[in-house]
Parts: C-alpha cells; sequence; structure tokens
C-alpha cells in the first residue's frame, strides 16, 4: 500500500485520535476488565462471562435496576407533561417571556453537588424548610429514616432541576410553531384539547424526541444529588444502579464486576434510548392509519 | 353559502394607526370574487375580520345581513386557505378532510360520504390514506382547500394567496379545481392575491386595495377600462396606465402639451384639486409616418414581452410607455407620432376618476 495512494487517511487520524482516546481505548478497557478477575497483587484471571452472571444474579444490582427503571419512568412521566404546561403558560415574546425563561432556567445552572447540598440543607430535622413546614401540617417529615419521605424528596428534587429544560425546550418549540395552523384548527372547530393534540404535540416531536431522550439517559445514571441528600437510603429505598457501581468499584474495588456492571448499564441505556427515538420518531407518521372502511 | 358583507370596517393593531379604514364591501352568495393589492395593503386582516380571526376595531360584519362580530370562527362557519399549506400531520388524508366534520360532531357514516365525496372532486382519493405529511405542498394546499368544502354549511370560503408556495406547473391544476369547486358547490369565495393575473382570470368580481383602502370594486373588464383611481390603473395592466401630473386651468387640464377638456357635464370645482392624466399603453395610437394633429415622440427603447412590444416614449413634454403588437417594425432611436384618444383617458382629481358623460349615462 502505497502512501500516495492513502493520503486521504491523514483527514479522518485526527478524528481517530480524538475517538480512540475519547471512547475506543476506554470502552476496550472495561470489556477487558469485564472478564478477567483480579485480587490483590496476583495476576489477572480470565474468567468468562462469570463477572456477568455474578452481576444479574445480584440481588443488589436486581434492586437497584427495578428502582431504576421505575425512577426514570416516573421522571418521565411528571417532567415531560408538567415542562410543556408550564412552557404553554409561559408568555409569548415579551420582558417576561425573558425573565421567566431566566428564573427558570436557574436550577440548570447549578452544579449537581449543589444541588444535593442545597436540598440537603432544605431537608434537614432541625434547620430544613421542608420538615419546618410539614409540621406545620401535623406531619412528622424526615428524610433519613422515612422511605417514603426519601423517595419523594428524591423526586421532587429532580423534578425541580431538570424539568427546566423540558421547559425551555417544549417553549423554544412553540415558538416556531407558525400561527396559520392555529388558526386553520380554530377555523376547523377543533376544541383546545384537540389543537393540542393535533397541532401542538406533533409540532413538538423533535424537540420533545431530544427532551425525553436527554431525560431519560440523565435520570438513569442519577448519582451525585442522590448521594449527597440520601446517601442511598434509608436502607436501599433510594440506591440506585450508579450507587451500586461506585460501591463496588471505588469501596470494595471489585474490578470485573463493576467492569461487567458498567458494560449491561451502558448496554441498557444505549437500546432504551433507541427504542424512544424509534417510537418517537414514528408514531403518527405511518400511512394506512384508522381510515373507517 | 352566504352573502358577505363588511360595513364600515376599521382596525387598527396598534390604536390609532389604521390597518385598514373605510371598508364597504359585498360579496354576493356564490360568486368567486378577488381582493388585489400590493403585500402590506390590508387584504389578510380583511380575511381575518371576515373569519373571525381578528376582531374589528369598528364596523360591522354581516352573514346574510346578520352581525356576527362577536361570533367565533366556528360559529361563523367560515372556511380559509392560508398561504402556506396546513395539514394535519399525524393524521392521513382521511382524517384530515374529516377533521372539521368530527369537530362538530357529526355523525360518522355522514362523516365518510362527505370526505369520499370532496376527495373525489380534489382528485385526492387515492391518496386518502396517505399520510398528510409525505404529500407535497401542491396536495397539502388541496387538503386545505377540502377541510374548508367539505362542511356542507360552509358560509363562504377565503383564500389568502393559496398558490404562493406552489410549483409553477401545479398552480394551473390547483387554480383550475378552485373554479370546478366555485361552480359545482356555488361557493361563496374570495382570493386574496397580489398577482393580477391570478385574480384578474380567478374572479367574477375584482376589489383592488391599496395602503389599507379598498378603491374600486368591478368585473376584470372594468378595472381595465375604467380604473376610478390613478393607483388602480397602474397596478392592473403590464404595464400599467402612464399617469399624468397635470394642472387645471378653466376647463381645461394639461399635462405636457397634452390638453384635455372636463366632461361638458362636470359640475363639481377642481380648482386646487390634485390633477392627473392616465392612459393605458394599450390605448395610444402609435404612427410611423408624420401625421398632422399628432405628437412627435422618440423611441427611447423598444422591448417584446410575450405577444406585444413595449415603447419607452419621450415627446410632448412627457415620458410615457405605449404598447403595440409583437409584428410593429418600430424599434428604438426611431421618430414616431402619437395620438391619445380622448375617449380612452382618463381625468383624475385628488386620485378618484372624474365621471364623464358616458360614464354617467351608463350608471
Amino acid at each position: 500500500m502505497k502512501i500516495r495512494d492513502n493520503k486521504a487517511w491523514f483527514f479522518v487520524l485526527p478524528a481517530l485520535i480524538v475517538m480512540a482516546v475519547n471512547a475506543f481505548i476506554p470502552f476496550i478497557t472495561v470489556i477487558n476488565f469485564s472478564i478477567i478477575d483480579v485480587f490483590m497483587n496476583l495476576p489477572a484471571v480470565s474468567v468468562g462471562m462469570e463477572n456477568f452472571y455474578t452481576v444479574i444474579n445480584d440481588d443488589l444490582f436486581r434492586g437497584a435496576f427495578v428502582r431504576q427503571v421505575g425512577f426514570s419512568l416516573l421522571i418521565l412521566l411528571i417532567q415531560v407533561p408538567l415542562g410543556i404546561a408550564i412552557a404553554l403558560a409561559l408568555p409569548k415574546k415579551s420582558i417576561w417571556a425573558t425573565l421567566s425563561l431566566i428564573g427558570l432556567g436557574l436550577p440548570l445552572l447549578i452544579p449537581f453537588n449543589i444541588v444535593g447540598i442545597i436540598w440537603r440543607v432544605f431537608t434537614r430535622a432541625d434547620l430544613g424548610a421542608v420538615p419546618a413546614l410539614f409540621s406545620v401540617f401535623g406531619y412528622q417529615y424526615d428524610v433519613a429514616q422515612n422511605a417514603v419521605d426519601a423517595y419523594w424528596t428524591v423526586v421532587v428534587m429532580d423534578v425541580w432541576h431538570w424539568t427546566p429544560l423540558i421547559v425551555l425546550l417544549a417553549y423554544a418549540g412553540l415558538s416556531a410553531i407558525p400561527d396559520a395552523y392555529y388558526q386553520a384548527a380554530e377555523i376547523d372547530g377543533a376544541s383546545r384539547w384537540r389543537t393540542f393534540l393535533f397541532v401542538t404535540l406533533p409540532r413538538l416531536r423533535s424537540v420533545l424526541t431530544i427532551g425525553i431522550l436527554l431525560r431519560f439517559m440523565d435520570s438513569f445514571r442519577i448519582y451525585t444529588e442522590v448521594f449527597l441528600l440520601t446517601g442511598g437510603g434509608p436502607g436501599s429505598t433510594t440506591t440506585f444502579l450508579s450507587d451500586v457501581l461506585v460501591r463496588k468499584a471505588v469501596i470494595s474495588f471489585d474490578i470485573g464486576y463493576s467492569a461487567a456492571l458498567s458494560l449491561i448499564y451502558f448496554f441498557v441505556i444505549l437500546v432504551v434510548s433507541y427504542v424512544f427515538f424509534l417510537v418517537l420518531t414514528s408514531v403518527g407518521t405511518n400511512d394506512d392509519e384508522a381510515v373507517p372502511e | 353559502m352566504a352573502t358577505i358583507e363588511l360595513v364600515n370596517i376599521a382596525h387598527a393593531y396598534v390604536p390609532g394607526q389604521y390597518a385598514v379604514q373605510d371598508i364597504n364591501l359585498k360579496w354576493e352568495e356564490g360568486v368567486s370574487s378577488a381582493l388585489l393589492g400590493p403585500s402590506g395593503c390590508g387584504k389578510t386582516t380583511l380575511l381575518k375580520i371576515i373569519s373571525g380571526l381578528l376582531k374589528p376595531t369598528e364596523g360591522d360584519v354581516l352573514l346574510d345581513g346578520q352581525r356576527v362580530n362577536e361570533l367565533s370562527p366556528k360559529e361563523r362557519n367560515i372556511a380559509q386557505v392560508f398561504q402556506f399549506p396546513v395539514v394535519y400531520e399525524t393524521l392521513n388524508v382521511f382524517n384530515n378532510l374529516a377533521f372539521p366534520l368530527r369537530n362538530r360532531g357529526i355523525p360518522e357514516d355522514k362523516v365518510k360520504s362527505r370526505v369520499n365525496a370532496i376527495a373525489e372532486i380534489l382528485e385526492l382519493t387515492h391518496v386518502l390514506k396517505k399520510n398528510a405529511a409525505r404529500l407535497g405542498a401542491a396536495e397539502k394546499q388541496l387538503i386545505s382547500l377540502g377541510r374548508g368544502v367539505v362542511r356542507e354549511d360552509m358560509a363562504g370560503i377565503l383564500l389568502d394567496e393559496p398558490l404562493t408556495v406552489i410549483d409553477p406547473y401545479q398552480k394551473l391544476h390547483i387554480r383550475r379545481k378552485l373554479k370546478q369547486l366555485q361552480r359545482e358547490l356555488e361557493l361563496t369565495m374570495i382570493y386574496v392575491t397580489h398577482d393580477q393575473h391570478e385574480a384578474l382570470t380567478f374572479a367574477e368580481q375584482v376589489t383592488v386595495m391599496n395602503t389599507g383602502e379598498a378603491l374600486q370594486t368591478g368585473s376584470p373588464a372594468d378595472l381595465h377600462t375604467h380604473p376610478q383611481a390613478p393607483f388602480v390603473g397602474y397596478f392592473i395592466g403590464s404595464p400599467g396606465m402612464n399617469i399624468f401630473d397635470a394642472s387645471l386651468s378653466g376647463h381645461t387640464v394639461t399635462a405636457g402639451e397634452l390638453s384635455i377638456d372636463l366632461p361638458a357635464s362636470t359640475k363639481a370645482d377642481y380648482s386646487g384639486a390634485k390633477m392627473e392624466i392616465g392612459i393605458r399603453p394599450e390605448f395610444i395610437v402609435v404612427h410611423r409616418d408624420e401625421q398632422a394633429d399628432a405628437f412627435i415622440c422618440d423611441v427611447k427603447n423598444a422591448y417584446l414581452t410575450g405577444n406585444a412590444r413595449i415603447l419607452d416614449l419621450v415627446g410632448a413634454g412627457l415620458q410615457f410607455k405605449a404598447r403595440v403588437g409583437d409584428m410593429s417594425p418600430i424599434r428604438q432611436g426611431e421618430r414616431v407620432w402619437v395620438r391619445f384618444p380622448a375617449a380612452n383617458t382618463v381625468i383624475y382629481a385628488n386620485e378618484r376618476a372624474i365621471p364623464t358623460a358616458d360614464k354617467e349615462a351608463i350608471a
């Protein structure tokens, strides 16, 4: 192979190097770790798929996985409709719209660990605003001891932190819908609900696809805020996959198990995101739908 | 179908700044009409006032003589087709056409027969099951139109520059469908456009608008031969009417060397008024050989436009255009003798045509 004939490779080389450092090498390293067992300073032993079986049969992993799926589902079910509703309620093109967007966007600018600490302070039994508020209604709120309180606090914290993302995306999507669409629906005599269903929602498809994918991926990987707020407790109520992974990799130093868990984790996110993407970009675009015979 | 009438309509988007003013127009039942004017003249504002998307600042909207100012677009039962085709993109063509009927709670068997009938006329039957978003602009615009006419009790249909985004070769097809629908369903149709060709070929009655005012309403022929305002003369025709600034002394109006007497029947006093003389390029008589009582002019430019030759002429203290046949031998740089037939000249005072004796006789 003459260099002269292969000059084009030099053009893709920078990208290949970046991709290698950024993705290929770490990814292959993780795959490598996932099929070996390392113990102290002894030589690594190849164990095949054993690490994967261990992970899948581990109750700690199973519990966290189920909680994780439930959490992400709940987050999407709350944040997407809420975000759209807030975006619809925002004023259109005025100084108030700008101010509202800035105000709503603020949580997005706060670093994750600060979010965790803010809510930790919020919910502290001795000086937090949340327990004080609940005590007015005679409820003994305790994020450290009460599992239900802890779970819902994590959910509310995430809603507070991330719903603005959906609001911003939906607002941008809404402002891109031409007035003629609403006017046509009005002339066609559509109710507000049917206008939303057949004009607004389809026109928000692309921004909502991005929003839902981002919210799914981020909520499925949630770690910092929960770690700082509840530390995964009480018990394992708020122990999600990242938490299990960190405990195994950093605290127990179980590299093989962690690598296998990482790959399963990654694969689940990849597959679910792809399914979301397929469904969201194709729903309602098919021919032959519901024509009465 | 219904008669649509606007009485003393005025609308200001910003208080004090009127977008349209003093509008008194009537569209008879089953007549195809056009609103013609340049962009920004208030055509679309009028359409929105009729359909109910906009509430006029002043004046009344009447449907069959009933005041409908307070009614919503749905209650008025007026259909509107927009410049950019609007379809409900998650629905197929059938469900798009059925949308207005289902919104009104019409029984499904009735919906089906009605949609199929309209699809038949619009030649959309073969795409009924297709997703509407996948169709081309022309078909989407036919769907928009179909959603309007699918309602049997519809009072009228308004079209807001519906051919703007349609490919040239499909414009003809859509325009033919529009005419066919209008005739078969006896629609009261108002077609808004800035294209005189579209307006004059489509409508039986054309209203010319400029800067928020309705200048003249009449048949295409009427607008051509008797433009009641210089703008109408200038805007309609290609090229538009020649308009000369003129002055009035006694009973005679003069522009350059051209002098015309006011009609004998004129009683009004026009002293101090802004006078203009208008004549269409096609009515100017051009001779190549010397004529005793004609003005001598130089041909500054001569160019072909389709089946006519347009001459830019200078002479008689005026600068103007004349239109002669494409076979005319007249070329640039020649000297010609020109007449302005009195019967075809129009005198304007303050942008209004002064009625002549014969026109008064017609009226």
